[in-house]
C-alpha cells in the first residue's frame, strides 16, 4: 500500500492560523462563550461576482482549501472530499425563519441552495473546475475523519494521487440560541486559560475550516504521514482503554512510541474524563497537548486537532499554550490524536513524522 | 419610468448581492445575463420573487423571465403593464 | 482484501410499499404512490404532488418498539425501519460477529421536527429533545444503535441527491479494502416544508404526475423513501454460506464543476461517473443490459442525463427507464431506493417501465422503456444525480 502525506495546509480559525509562516506566535484571548473565526482577506482569494453569494462557511472552505493547495504547490487534485457536521447553518437559518415568517411565501432559492450540505465541497470544485471525485460527510465529530479515512484509502490503494481534504463548520445565531437551551454551550463565560477548570456543562462553540492537500509524494514540504484512523459509533469509558490499545497494536507500536497525545477536551465537566482516563491510564509518561481552548468546539474541531498535530510534526515545536502537562518531548515521531463530542463518536488517527 | 428603473437597479444590486456594482453602473439597455451583468438562472429566480413580491406579478415559468429581465428597459416596461401593486 | 461485495439483503420502505415484496408489486402491477400531500400542512398542497408514506410517526412508534419519550425524526423512523428489514433478510443473527459497519445518507435530517419547532424550543422544554436531532449525523446514529452496531465505523453521507448511491459507493469499497467484513448502506428522506419549499422555489416542482424523459415534463415529485443493503465480503458469504442477491459490481462519483444546481447541458458529470463505473466493473457499454436513469423530469436533468447517456452508450444503449414515476423523487434516499429496484430486476429479470411517458424529447432520439419487460439481465447501471455537480453511477451485476 502506498503511504499518504500531509503536502499542504489552510486553517482558518478562531486564533490567526491562516497564516503559514506563523505557528500560534500570538494568540487571540476571549473571554466567552461562543468565539467566531480570525477572517483572513476573503477578498484576496474570491473574486466578487464568486463571492457574492457565498455563505461563510464556503468562503472559510474556499480559502483554507486554496491557501492548503499553495502551499503544496498543487494547482488540480483528483478529488475533494469535505467534512461538516451543519454545512451551512446560516443559510438553513435564513429559509426556515423565512418559511415560518412568511407562511411559505415570496421565498428565493438562494439560501436554500446554499443549505444543502456539500455546497461548500461543490463550491470548491466549481472554483477550480474539478470534475473528480466529490464527497461530503455529515457525521458529527466524525465528518472530518470520515472524509480523511476515504481519502487514506484513495491513496493508498493508487486510486487517486493528490486529495484535497477538510472539515468546515460555521456559527448560526439560531443555533447558538437553541444549544444554550440544553446546556451544550457552556453558561458562564471562559478563557482560554480556564476552560478546563471550568467544572461546568457544555462547551464553547465556535467555527472553522480546515483543510488539506494529501498526496503519496513525499516533498520537503510534507508535514506528516497519516498513518491511520478509526472511527467508533460508541465508545464506552470502560472499553476506551483497550481500544486504544489495540490501535496501537494494529499500528506495531507500543504506547511508549508515542511521543504526542492531541486531545479534544472541550472543558465540559460531563465528557472530559475520556481524556482524563487515557492520559493517566495509557500515556501518564506522555506529552499531552489539547486545542478547543484555541479553536472552540464545533462539529470538525478535529480538524483543527489534526493541523495542530502535523504542524507539531513538521516543526518539531510545541508551542507551550498548548501543553497539558509537562515532559521532554524530544524527538517527535509519533503523535495519536482522540477525539470524541459528548461521548459519542469517538476517532483515533495517528500521525507519523516523515 | 426612470423613478421605477433606478428602483429597479437599486433592488437587483441589493437582492443579489452585487455589492461592487454601484446604481450608475447599470445602463437602461444592459444585457442582464451573460456577458452583461452576469446574472444566471438563480438569479432569474431571485428576480421572479420580486415580481411576484413588490409589484403582484406571478410568472410560472422561468423561461419567460429570461425574457422579461433582458434588461432595465424591459423589466421596467413589463411591470408598468403588468403590475397590480 | 475482497474481490467480490456481495449483496445479502434489502430493505425498503417507499410511497409504494412497506417492504421489498410491496414495492416489487407496485413495480411490476405499475402502480404509482404519487398522490396530494395529506401529512405536512402547506400552502402549496393544491399545487404540488407527493410520494408520501401512509404509516404514521406514532405508528411507526410502535411498530419500531420505540419507547414514548424518544425524539425520533421521520427520516430516522423511515431509516430504521428499512435497514432493520436488509438485516434480517441477510438473515443476520449476530451483527457483531463481524466487523460491521453503517454508512447512510441524508439530506433532510431532522429538519421535520426542526422546521415545527423552530422558534416553539425556546419556550417548550418538552420540545427540547429533538435539538440533538437536528443534524444529519443523527438518524445514522440511532439506526446504528437499532441495529445493534457498535464501536464501529458508522458514517453519514449527504451530496444532496446522489447520496445514497455515494453511501453505498463508499461501503463497497470498504468491503474491497478488507476495512470492514460487512456494512449497512443506504440512505433515507422524509418530505418536509423546507425541502418542499426548496425545489418550489427553484421552480422545478410539477403540479401533476411526474413524467420523466417526455418532451412535456413539467418538474419532479419529492417523494420519501429510505432503503438499505447489506454488502459482504466473499469470506462472510462463504463462512456463513449466504444466498448472494447480486453484486456491487462498479461505481463512479464525478463532479460537473458547472453550476451550483443545473447539470451541464452535454452531461459531462453524469458521463464522467458512467464511464468510471464501467472501467471498475471491468465492463463495456455493451455489457450493460438495462439503465435505471436518474430521470427526476426536470427539464434540465433529464436532457443533461439523455445527452450523457447517448454519449456513453451510443447505439449500445440498452433499455432505460426512471421509476421516479412510482415514488417521486426521493432525494437522498434515491440511489438506495433505486439499488434496491436494480437488484429487483436482476432477479426476476424484468424490466420496470418509465410511466407516464408520452411525448419524444426533440433534443435526441432516445425514448424510454414504457412497457414492463421481461429480459434476461446480467448486469444493471443506475444513476444518481445531484445539486452541487455531484453525479454517481453504480454497476450491479448477477455475477461477482
Amino acid at each position: 500500500m502506498k503511504k499518504v502525506y500531509i503536502q499542504g495546509a489552510g486553517s482558518i480559525s478562531s486564533q490567526k492560523t491562516f497564516d503559514n509562516s506563523e505557528f500560534l506566535d500570538e494568540i487571540s484571548v476571549y473571554n466567552d462563550t461562543v468565539i467566531s473565526v480570525v477572517n483572513p482577506n476573503y477578498k484576496e482569494y474570491i473574486p466578487p461576482a464568486a463571492a457574492r453569494r457565498m455563505a461563510k462557511g464556503i468562503k472559510m472552505g474556499v480559502v483554507a482549501s486554496r491557501i492548503a493547495m499553495q502551499e503544496a504547490n498543487v494547482e488540480q487534485v483528483d478529488a475533494i472530499i469535505t467534512g461538516t457536521g451543519m454545512g451551512c447553518v446560516v443559510d438553513s437559518e435564513k429559509f426556515v425563519s423565512a418559511i415560518i415568517d412568511n407562511n411559505e411565501e415570496f421565498l428565493t432559492p438562494t439560501s436554500f441552495i446554499q443549505s444543502t450540505h456539500n455546497t461548500v465541497g461543490g463550491q470548491i470544485a466549481l472554483g477550480m473546475g474539478c470534475k473528480g471525485y466529490n464527497f461530503t460527510y455529515v457525521h458529527a465529530s466524525n465528518s472530518f475523519e470520515s472524509a480523511l479515512l476515504d481519502a487514506k484509502m484513495q491513496l493508498e490503494l493508487g486510486e487517486a494521487s493528490s486529495i484535497l481534504v477538510g472539515g468546515v463548520d460555521e456559527l448560526g445565531a439560531h443555533t447558538i440560541k437553541i444549544h444554550r437551551l440544553i446546556d451544550h454551550i457552556k453558561e458562564n463565560a471562559v478563557t482560554p486559560a480556564t476552560l478546563l477548570d471550568s467544572k461546568s456543562s457544555g462547551s464553547v462553540f465556535s467555527e472553522g475550516a480546515n483543510f488539506f492537500v494529501l498526496g503519496n509524494a513525499l516533498s520537503e514540504r510534507c508535514y506528516a504521514e497519516v498513518v491511520s484512523v478509526e472511527m467508533y459509533n460508541t465508545l464506552p469509558l470502560e472499553n476506551l482503554e483497550e481500544t486504544v490499545e489495540a490501535f496501537l497494536k494494529d499500528n506495531n507500536l507500543s504506547t511508549e512510541e508515542i511521543d504526542v497525545v492531541v486531545m479534544g477536551n472541550n472543558g465540559d465537566v460531563a465528557y472530559d474524563n475520556y481524556y482524563n482516563h487515557i492520559s493517566s491510564a495509557l500515556f501518564s509518561e506522555t506529552q499531552h497537548v489539547y486545542y478547543k481552548h484555541l479553536c472552540g468546539e464545533f462539529n470538525t474541531a478535529s480538524s483543527f486537532g489534526m493541523w495542530l498535530g502535523a504542524k507539531i510534526l513538521k516543526t518539531q515545536q510545541i508551542p507551550e499554550i498548548v501543553k497539558l502537562n509537562e515532559t521532554k518531548a524530544s524527538a517527535i515521531k509519533h503523535i495519536l490524536l482522540y477525539n470524541q463530542y459528548r461521548g459519542e463518536n469517538h476517532s483515533l488517527s495517528l500521525l507519523k513524522k516523515c | 419610468m426612470s423613478d421605477l428603473k433606478q428602483e429597479l437597479k437599486e433592488k437587483i444590486i441589493e437582492q443579489l448581492n452585487l455589492e461592487d456594482v454601484a446604481v450608475e453602473e447599470i445602463g437602461d439597455n444592459d444585457a442582464l445575463f451573460g456577458d452583461g451583468l452576469g446574472l444566471d438562472s438563480i438569479d432569474a429566480l431571485e428576480l421572479i420573487v420580486m415580481l411576484d413580491k413588490d409589484y403582484g406579478i406571478k410568472l410560472s415559468d422561468p423561461k419567460e423571465g429570461r425574457k422579461i429581465f433582458e434588461s432595465v428597459e424591459v423589466m421596467a416596461n413589463y411591470i408598468s403593464e403588468h403590475r397590480t401593486k | 482484501m475482497s474481490k467480490g461485495v456481495a449483496i445479502t439483503g434489502m430493505g425498503i420502505i417507499s410511497a409504494i410499499g412497506n417492504n421489498v415484496a410491496e414495492n416489487y408489486d407496485a413495480l411490476i402491477q405499475e402502480k404509482k404512490g404519487i398522490s396530494r400531500i395529506s401529512k405536512i400542512d402547506t400552502i402549496h398542497k393544491d399545487a404540488i404532488m407527493v410520494g408520501e408514506i401512509d404509516t404514521t410517526n406514532e405508528q411507526f412508534f410502535k411498530q419500531l418498539n420505540l419507547p414514548e419519550d424518544n425524539n425520533y425524526g421521520r427520516s430516522a423512523l423511515l431509516g430504521v425501519a428499512a435497514a432493520k428489514e436488509a438485516v434480517a433478510h441477510a438473515n443476520i443473527k449476530d451483527i457483531v460477529k463481524y466487523s460491521t459497519g453503517l454508512i447512510s445518507a441524508t439530506s433532510v435530517g431532522g429538519m421535520d421536527m426542526t422546521e415545527q419547532y423552530y422558534y416553539k424550543y425556546l419556550e417548550d422544554e418538552s420540545l427540547q429533545k429533538y435539538i440533538e436531532g437536528h443534524h444529519a449525523g443523527d438518524s445514522t446514529q440511532k439506526i446504528a444503535q437499532e441495529l445493534g452496531i457498535e464501536k464501529s465505523l458508522v458514517t453519514t453521507i449527504s451530496t444532496a441527491c446522489s447520496s445514497a448511491a455515494n453511501a453505498i459507493l463508499m461501503g463497497a469499497r470498504l468491503i474491497k479494502s478488507g476495512k470492514l467484513d460487512r456494512v449497512v448502506v443506504g440512505g433515507t428522506d422524509c418530505l418536509s416544508k423546507f425541502t418542499i419549499n426548496g425545489f418550489k422555489t427553484l421552480m422545478i416542482l410539477s403540479d401533476t404526475y411526474n413524467t420523466p424523459f417526455d418532451e412535456n415534463r413539467k418538474g419532479l415529485n419529492l417523494g420519501e423513501a429510505a432503503a438499505y443493503l447489506v454488502l459482504e465480503s466473499d469470506a462472510v458469504v462463504k463462512a456463513e454460506n449466504k444466498k448472494v442477491l447480486a453484486y456491487v459490481k462498479g461505481y463512479g462519483n464525478a463532479n460537473d464543476a458547472f453550476h451550483q444546481t443545473a447539470s451541464s447541458e452535454n452531461g459531462d458529470g453524469a458521463t464522467l461517473a458512467m464511464e468510471k463505473a464501467l472501467k471498475v466493473a471491468g465492463m463495456e457499454p455493451r455489457d450493460i443490459d438495462y439503465v435505471n436513469a436518474h430521470g427526476t423530469a426536470t427539464g434540465n436533468n433529464d436532457l443533461s442525463e439523455g445527452r450523457a447517456l447517448i454519449r456513453v452508450f451510443g447505439e449500445d444503449l440498452p433499455e432505460f427507464s426512471s421509476t421516479k414515476a412510482y415514488t417521486g423523487h426521493t432525494l437522498a434516499a434515491a440511489g438506495a431506493i433505486e439499488a434496491v429496484y436494480s437488484v429487483l430486476a436482476l432477479q426476476h429479470n424484468i424490466i420496470f417501465p418509465n410511466l407516464n411517458f408520452n411525448s419524444q424529447m426533440k433534443e435526441f432520439h432516445i425514448t424510454p422503456q414504457t412497457q414492463l419487460k421481461q429480459k434476461e439481465l446480467h448486469t444493471v447501471l443506475s444513476n444518481s444525480l445531484g445539486f452541487g455537480g455531484n453525479c454517481s453511477t453504480l454497476i450491479f451485476s448477477k455475477e461477482a
